[in-house]
C-alpha cells in the first residue's frame, strides 16, 4: 500500500503538462467544459460504436481517457448502454456485418442523439471503401453530425470534434 | 526435418517447387486424396498448423488451390493441393489437427471449397444473412457490388440440462472495444461453455488487396489491426520483399526492429494496465496509461505518427533517426524503466490481485499445443515460440532475444510475459540505438515475376504475423493471405473459459486481448 501512495504522489497530477502544442487542448477543454455545462448540464455521455474499425481510432479514443488528456474533467463520460448516451461516438467504414448493430444502437439512443463519426474510415470507408463488405462512412447508414478525420484521428481533434457537435459554432 | 518427414511418407508424389520464395520455406503440390496423408507426416514430426488457406487460380488457367503451412522451429513447410472447378471439395484436416476447423470454415465460406469430413460448416465470418453462394475469394465474384440480405439463421450450440442458462453478449460491448458476439453457457456462476461468433468487422481485405498494387498494398496491410500496424506492414513488405528476390538496405531493418520493439512496449503497457484495470486495480490502468501515452508523443516527434503508420514499405522504410532522437528515446527509456519497474513491485505485492489474477483462464500446455496458439498466448502456456528467435531477421540474429516461458497458463502468466517483455525489449531498443549500421532507408523493389509466391513471418506483439502473397499472370497481387495470431488464438480463449466464473471472462478476455479486426479480415 505504502508503495502504491509513494508511486502515486511521485507522479503527482500528470494532467496537462502544458507544453506550447498542448495549449490548444487546455483551450478546447476549456470551452468544451463549458458548452457541456451549457447544454448538458455538466454531463455528456457519450456511446462508442465500432462499425468496423480497425482498431486504430479505438486507441486514441482509449487515450482521451488516459490520465494526461483526461476527459472526465470537461465532464465526458462513457458510458456502457447507448440508452444513456447522449452523444454516438462512431468508428471505422460500417462494415456490412455490422450494420443491424449499429442501426440497432441508434434507434435505442434518445435524443438529442448526436453522432460523430471518427477516423478517415468513419467519414467515408477509408482505405477500406465501399464493397460487398464495407458500406462506406457512418453516413451510409445513420445521420452523421460532425465528422473528424484522421487515421486515427489525434486525441486533441477528437476532443474538438465532440466540442463542435456540442456547441454547434466553432 | 519437415520435407525429409514429407519424403518418407510421400516420396515422389510431393512435386516441389522454385516459385516460392525466400527458398528456405519449402513448398511442394501433393494429390488431392493425399493432402491428409501430408498432415499426417507433419504431425508425426511434431509440425504445428501454422494457416491454412485456399486461392483461386483460374487466371492460370487452373482451377482451385488448398495450402497448408506447417511450422517446427525454424522450419516453414507448405503443402499445397488442387481442387478442381467441377469438384470443389478437399480432404478436411480436422481429425489431424484442431485449428483446421477454423481455418476450414473460413475456406468453405469464403472460398466456397468444401472440406469432406469436417464436423461443423456452419458459415465462418460469412453471416447467415449472406447469399449462400456468394464466395468473395473467388474471381468470378464481383467485389464492388453490395450484397443484398436473405433470411438465414445461425445454429448456436446448446447446453441444456436443470438450471442451466445462457448469456448473450455483443456484438456492441460495454467498454470501447471492438465487436464480437459471446455466448455463455452457464450454471450458477460457473460457465459451462462458451462459443464465440466473430466476423462483425469483416471488410473484405483479403480480397481488396488483390485490386492494389504492391506498393499499395502496405497501406492496407498496416491497417489489417491498427494496434499492431507495424508489425503487420513489416510482415506484408518482408513478403513482397521475398517475391521480389530484392534485399533492404540493413539500417532499415534495424529501424524496423526499433519500431517494431517501440510497438510491443506500448501495447503490453496497456495491456498490463487493461488486465489490472479488470480486477479492480484501476490505479495500474492510469499508471501503465501515462507511461504509454509517453511512447506514444515520442513517436509522433521522431517518427511523425503517433502508432508509426506507413513508415514501413516494400524495400525499406521511411522514417530515419539521428544523434538527439536517439538520445530522446534514451532519456525516455530511462524514465520508462525506473517507474514501470515500480509498477512491477506493486503488482507483485498486491494479494489481492493476485488472488484474482492466478489460476483464473487456464490454458493448458498440452491444449495451447493442440490449438497451434502462437505468441504471448503460447508463451504463457509453455511453449517457446516465437519468430525473434527462430526466424530472425537483422538485428535479431545479432544478439540472444530472452524469450519468456511461462507454463501456468493462467492470466498471470499472460501478464508476466508481457512483463518480461517490456523488459526485454528495452534492451533490445538500447542495443540497436548503439550498434545501428549506417546505409540507405530503402530500394526499389521489382515487380514479382508471375505465378510465383512469397511468405513471411514476423512476432508482432501478440505473437506470429504470417503473410502469404502470390503473384498473377502480369506479376499483379493474385492472393494475399493474413493469418493475424489472433486467427488461432481466439480457439484458445474458448478454450480456457469453461469452469471459470461469468465476472472472471473479462478479465481473462483482457489476458489475452486478440484482434478482431485482425481476426475477421
Ligand atoms: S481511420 Fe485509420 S485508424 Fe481509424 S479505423 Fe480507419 S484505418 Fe483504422
Amino acid at each position: 500500500m505504502i508503495r502504491i501512495l509513494r508511486q502515486i504522489f511521485r507522479t503527482g497530477i500528470v494532467t496537462e503538462p502544458l507544453p506550447p502544442a498542448e495549449e490548444e487542448i487546455r483551450v478546447i477543454g476549456g470551452k468544451l467544459e463549458e458548452a457541456i455545462k451549457r447544454r448538458f448540464r455538466g454531463s455528456l455521455t457519450i456511446r462508442e460504436v465500432d462499425a468496423g474499425s480497425c482498431n486504430g481510432c479505438e486507441l486514441e479514443i482509449h487515450a482521451i481517457n488516459n490520465p494526461i488528456y483526461n476527459c472526465e474533467r470537461f465532464g465526458i463520460h462513457f458510458t456502457a448502454s447507448p440508452r444513456f448516451a447522449d452523444m454516438l461516438l462512431v468508428t471505422g467504414p460500417v462494415s456490412r456485418n455490422m450494420e443491424i448493430a449499429l442501426r440497432r444502437t441508434y434507434n435505442a439512443t434518445p435524443p438529442p442523439k448526436l453522432v460523430v463519426a471518427v477516423g478517415d474510415c468513419g467519414c467515408n470507408g477509408g482505405i477500406f471503401g465501399e464493397s460487398y463488405a464495407s458500406l462506406g462512412g457512418i453516413d451510409k447508414v445513420i445521420p452523421v453530425d460532425v465528422y473528424i478525420p484522421g487515421c486515427p484521428t489525434t486525441p486533441a481533434a477528437l476532443l474538438k470534434g465532440i466540442l463542435k457537435a456540442v456547441d454547434g459554432n466553432l | 526435418m519437415l520435407k525429409e518427414a514429407i519424403d518418407n511418407v510421400l516420396g515422389t508424389a510431393a512435386a516441389y517447387t522454385e516459385r516460392q520464395f525466400p527458398q528456405s520455406v519449402v513448398s511442394c503440390t501433393v494429390p488431392r486424396e493425399r493432402f491428409v496423408d501430408a498432415a499426417k507426416a507433419m504431425k508425426r514430426a511434431y509440425a504445428l498448423l501454422a494457416a491454412e488457406w485456399a486461392t483461386d487460380e483460374t487466371p492460370f488457367g487452373g482451377g482451385f488451390a488448398v495450402y497448408a503451412c506447417y511450422r517446427w522451429g525454424s522450419e516453414y513447410l507448405i503443402v499445397r493441393t488442387e481442387v478442381p472447378v467441377d469438384d470443389p471439395t478437399f480432404p478436411s484436416l480436422t481429425k489431424k489437427y484442431v485449428p483446421a476447423y477454423r481455418f476450414e470454415r473460413q475456406i468453405h465460406s469464403l472460398m466456397g471449397l468444401v472440406p469432406a469430413g469436417h464436423p461443423d460448416l456452419r458459415p465462418w465470418i460469412k453471416f447467415e444473412d449472406w447469399p449462400e453462394d456468394s464466395w468473395p475469394l473467388r474471381k468470378t465474384f464481383n467485389a464492388s457490388t453490395p450484397l443484398p440480405r436473405v433470411n438465414g439463421e445461425y445454429q448456436w450450440v446448446r447446453a441444456e440440462g436443470e438450471g442451466v442458462y445462457e448469456i448473450p453478449v455483443g456484438p456492441v460491448h460495454a467498454g470501447i472495444i471492438e465487436p464480437g458476439h459471446f455466448r455463455f453457457q452457464a450454471v450458477g456462476e460457473m460457465i459451462v461453455n462458451l462459443e464465440e461468433r466473430l466476423g462483425y468487422v469483416h471488410k473484405g481485405i483479403e480480397k481488396r488487396f488483390e485490386s492494389f498494387s504492391w506498393q499499395e498494398g502496405v497501406k492496407l496491410a498496416g491497417r489489417v489491426s491498427g494496434d499492431t500496424t507495424v508489425a503487420h506492414s513489416i510482415a506484408y513488405s518482408m513478403a513482397v520483399e521475398a517475391i521480389a528476390q530484392c534485399n533492404i538496405p540493413e539500417r532499415a531493418h534495424w529501424l524496423r526492429t526499433l519500431f517494431l520493439e517501440r510497438e510491443r512496449i506500448a501495447n503490453h503497457l496497456g495491456d498490463i494496465g487493461a488486465i489490472c484495470n479488470d480486477a479492480a486495480f484501476a490505479f495500474m490502468l492510469y499508471q501503465a496509461m501515462r507511461l504509454k501515452e509517453m511512447l506514444l508523443r515520442t513517436n509522433l516527434e521522431l517518427f511523425g505518427h503517433r502508432f508509426i503508420m506507413d513508415r514501413v514499405m516494400p524495400g525499406g522504410v521511411t522514417a530515419d533517426i539521428d544523434e538527439n532522437g536517439k538520445k530522446e528515446i534514451l532519456k525516455e527509456l530511462d524514465l520508462l524503466s525506473k517507474d514501470f519497474e515500480r509498477l512491477v513491485n506493486i503488482y507483485d505485492e498486491n494479494s489481492s490481485l493476485e488472488d484474482r489474477v492466478r489460476d483464473t483462464g487456464i490454458l493448458i500446455p498440452e491444449r495451447a499445443r493442440e490449438l497451434c496458439t502462437v505468441g504471448i498466448v503460447a508463451r504463457a502456456s509453455g511453449l517457446n515460440l516465437d519468430c525473434r528467435l527462430q526466424n530472425p531477421f537483422p538485428p535479431y540474429d545479432r544478439f540472444e532475444v530472452n524469450v519468456p516461458v511461462l507454463i501456468s497458463g493462467d492470466v498471470h502468466a499472460r501478464a508476466w510475459v508481457r512483463v518480461e517483455e517490456i523488459r526485454e525489449s528495452i534492451r533490445i531498443i538500447r542495443f540497436i540505438l548503439e550498434n545501428i549500421p549506417d546505409g540507405s532507408l530503402s530500394v526499389n523493389i521489382a515487380q514479382p515475376s508471375p505465378d510465383t509466391s512469397g511468405f513471411a513471418a514476423v512476432e508482432g506483439w501478440r505473437g506470429e504475423i504470417i503473410y502469404w502473397v502470390q503473384a498473377g499472370p502480369r506479376g499483379e497481387i493474385n492472393r494475399c493471405m493474413v493469418r493475424d495470431p489472433s486467427s488461432v488464438n481466439w480457439l484458445g480463449l474458448e478454450q480456457a473459459i469453461p469452469g471459470n466464473i461469468v465476472p472472471d471472462f473479462p478479465l481473462c478476455n483482457k489476458s489475452f486481448n486478440q484482434s478482431y479486426s485482425g481476426h475477421d479480415l
